[in-house]
């Protein structure tokens, strides 16, 4: 099939899905639905798609709220602090980790990660209030759990609606027991999207956390001119381990994980290191920014999804430094080609040719393309639950030819989209997953790496490599069709 | 490094002398306590053992730490999918809606549907009456239910959305062409910080069953409603009707998610089996109405028995008494004789509580779940001579904790057996360090638990995430209570078995034949 006639095909593939929908619906989905091409005359986006506006009603939309992205993505991995689910029981509970952020630390009593703590509001804290309520958990936390170095408060929809105060509470609790606490308004009816709640934690970052707020020794680490963060890594199945070990092998100093793995002293600690860097731009590009803004630190962001991106962002982030590091870079890059050229060798032959289409959330939708393309498989459709236009923007740069660009694509149209361009593995999340299995479809998660990973770095990718061949040549899929079913 | 001919993933990889070096030196950028005083954390994981911090856990009134219950929505959201060809429909925010997806889906391995009308901060200013009217609109167009179900999340009752005026008033505005005049599209309140999941249950239950039924009341039919309540195990949805069509009467079951949770591979129809909606409209004109599962069910049958004067009642068909009881319900009800098929799975199921009984018996359990399924399970427990030591219940309705005390104190060691209503698992854990048991009972949830405090866990329950396709099986009826004992029986040889295998040391006891 030529890119032409693939075009073609994607474009009727639209026009066709939008018909099902009322007038008022198929005019807003329109928008959001594109044909994207490296040659594109819109520089500010992909395919000419709409982004980060309010959702559609009523059509099975994928995307989650803000609570879901400050507690579920930005904060709730910090390991060392307790994060309350303020509000009713519901959300904690389905949030609790489902996300698969690992961390070093005896759970229960000096990390944390994995469990849930919830105000559970019943109906008088609604009538009258809850204020009360959230003060006395923050002293029951403290009494059980006196290793804390902190606590978050994670609002959820009522806080904001029924005009309590959390900040107050935070501000005299904090005093009393001498340790951070951050107030979150991350209610789940704010914004469109998870996006607005990693902003919002951003900000929360930035307001409680830096300029000496935070009540915490950071003085035994002396600075040095090798100093990096990693920043919008959340360790998903060890991610940001499979990342820090390949820029300390190049003589980088990882003084902090953000936020998969962190502790509260690491986050203290970020505005002195030399450089930033940014794997999730998505959800924390604002506090990058700001600390560029206030304590001069540059950021770039890098991608170490498959050989090809992690060998162009390791060169980059080496050009940051001096020549040391720059010969350590080519060292690192030389260590592990033999590794990924075997890796290649095995896998490319089984995979290549096969189709792919994606839609994931933060960085995923363009970073892993080239993973992809590492195996000789190819990308043909792609989207984001909650992106905004510089995401498309840059998604732009990463795509080879056309490439149908669907955002917050609901279930109706992933599923029309899968049926009329027929990938050979579709790449989302786990409320799709079983869908296209039923369709006899191969599927990898792509938030959760399905229960595997690292994917991130030249280990990662190995480990990527042999999933893709699981999920693509296993044998189950052949068994779909009964031997007394008829071709066809 | 990966060495291609053996590729591992972070299990193995991250156990690496080069990754544990990464994890040593990322120590000196961490926490102030954990980084440079390991004997604190040591110190303090001691002390969360003793009584004194049992004492403090369980004095608790504020905050909840691993709960083992969820909120009224997503009862709400299974009750609609038993339903032919019905779209749940959540007004409020769609964060909501994602979560309940996930969880089910994590669960059942299966696609959920359901869909909300995506309210924002507009939406709770000026109400969700737009959100409501294109909602529906869309929803009806694009997937084509047969019905639409609609339940709130905490957002929309927070600031007072009157789902009734608002259903007439979309209804109105599309003028029938999407939402014609007759569509049914039942709703009820479900507000979060209320109850639990098995609330939102009764209230979806409640709502499609009154308002697909007004107008309806006819000639009565010898016909028996079945309602299972939230029941996970699609086994037991199946085993049950085989019970009740044994019998060779006519019923209907409302709510049947069996088909929906348990799709054949090859194609994806979004909508699967279900209760008719034919069906459920008729449901006023049965004979009886029997509840499975009585605290999940109690706004709904109060309308049956008050308003509609059904017979029936509950009966909860979980462990041998339970099954024994349901069957003697329905052989009343129908006024025939237990038929020979349900007598020979009896006899089945006791023959084999008398060939495991001595693994069971005086076996200390802790169990935890939601009240219905405690009753059966620790029922079947009682039944089998075991001592369900610690019984625990987060989301214990009024009158619970009675009813379960009660039939503890039917037991031998009853002053050893303890009921604990509207405790966390973060309690069970101080339960467990200072009072152990030899084995727990209970969901994902103890994992943690299990790893902390080295009790085995045998995994029976919701959610199940990390075991596959124990919801496929029945708890349920004789041939589900068969299942509980052989999870339960096993585990205790497996546990045996590990126990014994030390080679030369403890493996005099490690037998071939048991």
């Amino acid at each position: 099939m030529g890119p032409e006639t693939l075009e073609a095909k994607q474009k009727a593939a639209i026009e066709e899905i939008l018909k099902a929908y009322p007038e008022k619906a198929a005019k807003n989905r329109e928008k959001h639905l594109g044909v994207g091409s490296p040659n594109d005359e819109n520089q500010k986006t992909c395919g000419d798609v709409r982004s980060n506006k309010k959702t559609v009603p009523g059509v099975m939309s994928q995307r989650g709220c803000a609570y879901a992205g400050s507690k579920g993505v930005v904060w709730g991995p910090v390991k060392d602090m307790i994060h309350i689910s303020h509000g009713p029981i519901g959300c904690g509970q389905y949030s609790r980790a489902g996300r698969r952020n690992y961390y070093i630390g005896v759970t229960g009593v000096d990390t944390f990660v994995t469990m849930n703590f919830s105000s559970d509001f019943q109906e008088n804290n609604i009538v009258f209030g809850g204020d009360k309520k959230l003060g006395k958990c923050i002293d029951e936390i403290e009494e059980l759990f006196p290793l804390n170095n902190g606590i978050t408060v994670q609002s959820e929809c009522p806080i904001g609606l029924i005009g309590d105060d959390i900040g107050a509470v935070s501000r005299v609790k904090a005093k009393e027991i001498d340790k951070v606490i951050v107030p979150v308004n991350c209610e789940g009816f704010r914004g469109v999207s998870q996006s607005l709640g990693h902003h919002i934690a951003n900000d929360t970052v930035r307001d409680f956390i830096f300029d000496g707020k935070v009540n915490i020794d950071t003085s035994d680490v002396t600075a040095t001119d090798y100093d990096v963060a990693i920043i919008g890594d959340y360790n998903i199945g060890g991610d940001a381990w499979s990342s820090r070990i390949l820029l300390e092998e190049m003589g980088l100093r990882v003084v902090a994980q953000w936020s998969g793995d962190a502790t509260l002293k690491e986050m203290a600690l970020t505005p002195k290191v030399k450089l930033n860097l940014l794997h999730c731009y998505r959800s924390m590009n604002y506090i990058s920014r700001h600390m560029e803004k206030e304590y001069g630190i540059p950021w770039i962001e890098y991608n170490f999804f498959g050989p090809s991106q992690t060998i162009k962002s390791l060169r980059k982030i080496a050009a940051f430094f001096d020549e040391s590091v720059q010969a350590k870079c080519e060292e690192v890059i030389a260590k592990y080609q033999p590794m990924i050229d075997a890796v290649i060798a095995k896998y490319k032959p089984r995979l290549e040719g096969k189709t792919v289409m994606l839609f994931v959330g933060g960085l995923r939708p363009r970073h892993v393309i080239g993973a992809y393309e590492d195996l000789g498989m190819e990308v043909i459709g792609t989207g984001y639950e909650f992106a905004h236009d510089d995401d498309y923007k840059r998604t732009k740069e990463e795509i080879f030819r056309s490439t149908v660009i669907y955002d917050d694509v609901n279930e109706y149209e992933l599923e029309a989209f899968v049926k009329k361009l027929q990938p050979d593995l579709v790449a989302s999340g786990i409320k799709e997953k079983y869908v296209f299995q039923k369709m006899g479809l191969p599927y990898r998660q792509m938030h959760s790496w399905d229960y595997s990973g690292p994917y991130h770095g030249y280990d990662g990718f190995a480990i990527f490599a042999s999933d893709m061949d699981l999920a693509i040549n296993s044998p189950v899929w052949a068994h779909s069709k009964a031997p007394w079913e008829k071709e066809g | 490094m990966q060495e291609v001919e053996k590729i591992v993933n972070g299990k193995d990889l991250f156990k690496r002398p080069e990754y544990q070096e990464v994890l040593k030196n990322k120590k000196q950028f961490e926490s102030s306590m954990l980084a440079v005083n390991p004997a604190k954390v040591d110190e303090i994981a001691e002390w969360t053992k003793s009584w004194d911090y049992r004492e403090k856990n369980l004095a608790r009134e504020a905050i909840t730490v691993n709960p083992a219950k969820a909120c009224q929505p997503l009862g709400a959201v299974m009750v609609a999918l038993g339903f032919e060809g019905t779209m749940p429909y959540v007004h409020g925010s769609h964060g909501c809606v994602a979560y309940f997806r996930s969880y089910f889906t994590r669960h059942f391995k299966e696609p959920t549907p359901c869909v909300s009308d995506s309210m924002t901060e507009d939406a709770a200013v000026f109400g969700g009456l737009v959100n409501m009217k294109e909602g529906l609109k869309n929803c009806a167009a694009v997937y084509k239910p047969k019905m639409i179900a609609v339940s709130t999340t905490c957002m929309a009752e927070v600031i007072g959305d009157d789902l009734m005026a608002f259903i007439i008033a979309a209804k109105e505005e599309d003028g029938g062409e999407y939402l014609a005049a007759d569509y049914p599209i039942p709703y009820a309140h479900t507000p979060s910080f209320v109850g639990s999941h098995i609330t939102g249950y009764d209230n979806m239950m409640h709502g499609i069953m009154s308002q697909l039924t007004e107008g309806n009341k006819g000639e009565t039919k010898q016909r028996i409603n079945i309602i299972p309540g939230f029941e996970t195990y699609i086994g037991s949805l199946r085993s049950v009707k085989t019970i009740v069509e044994a019998f060779g009467t006519d019923y209907i079951m409302l709510g049947d998610h069996s088909d929906q949770w348990d799709m054949p591979a090859g194609q994806y129809e979004m909508f699967q089996g279900g209760t008719k909606i034919d069906d459920a409209k008729d449901c006023i004109n049965s004979s009886a109405t029997i509840s499975l599962q009585k605290y999940a069910t109690v706004k709904t049958m109060k309308m049956v028995e008050k308003r509609w004067k059904h017979a029936g009642g509950f009966s909860n068909p979980v462990g041998l008494k339970g099954t024994d009881e349901f069957v003697m319900k329905l052989a009343e009800l129908t006024g025939t004789e237990v038929p020979q098929k349900l007598k020979i799975e009896r006899g089945r199921l006791v023959d084999a509580m008398q060939d495991s009984y001595p693994y069971m018996h005086g076996k200390k359990f802790a169990i935890w779940g939601d009240p219905d399924f405690l009753i059966g399970a620790v029922s079947f427990l009682l039944e089998m001579g075991a001592e369900p030591t610690h019984v625990l219940c987060h989301n214990a309705p009024n009158g619970w904790e009675a009813e379960m005390r009660a039939m503890l104190d039917t037991s031998p060691a009853k002053d050893s057996l303890n009921v604990w209503a509207g405790k966390d698992l973060w309690a069970m854990r101080s339960l467990l360090f200072t009072e152990p048991v030899d084995f727990m009972i209970g969901n994902s949830y103890g994992k943690e638990l299990m790893r902390d405090t080295g009790t085995p866990l045998i995994y029976i329950g919701f959610p199940i995430f990390d075991r596959h396709h124990l919801h496929r099986y029945s708890i349920s009826g004789y041939d589900g209570a068969l299942n509980l004992l052989t999870w339960i029986t096993n585990k205790v040889l497996d546990q045996l078995d590990e126990d014994t295998k030390g080679i030369a040391t403890t493996d005099y006891f490690f037998d071939l034949i048991r």
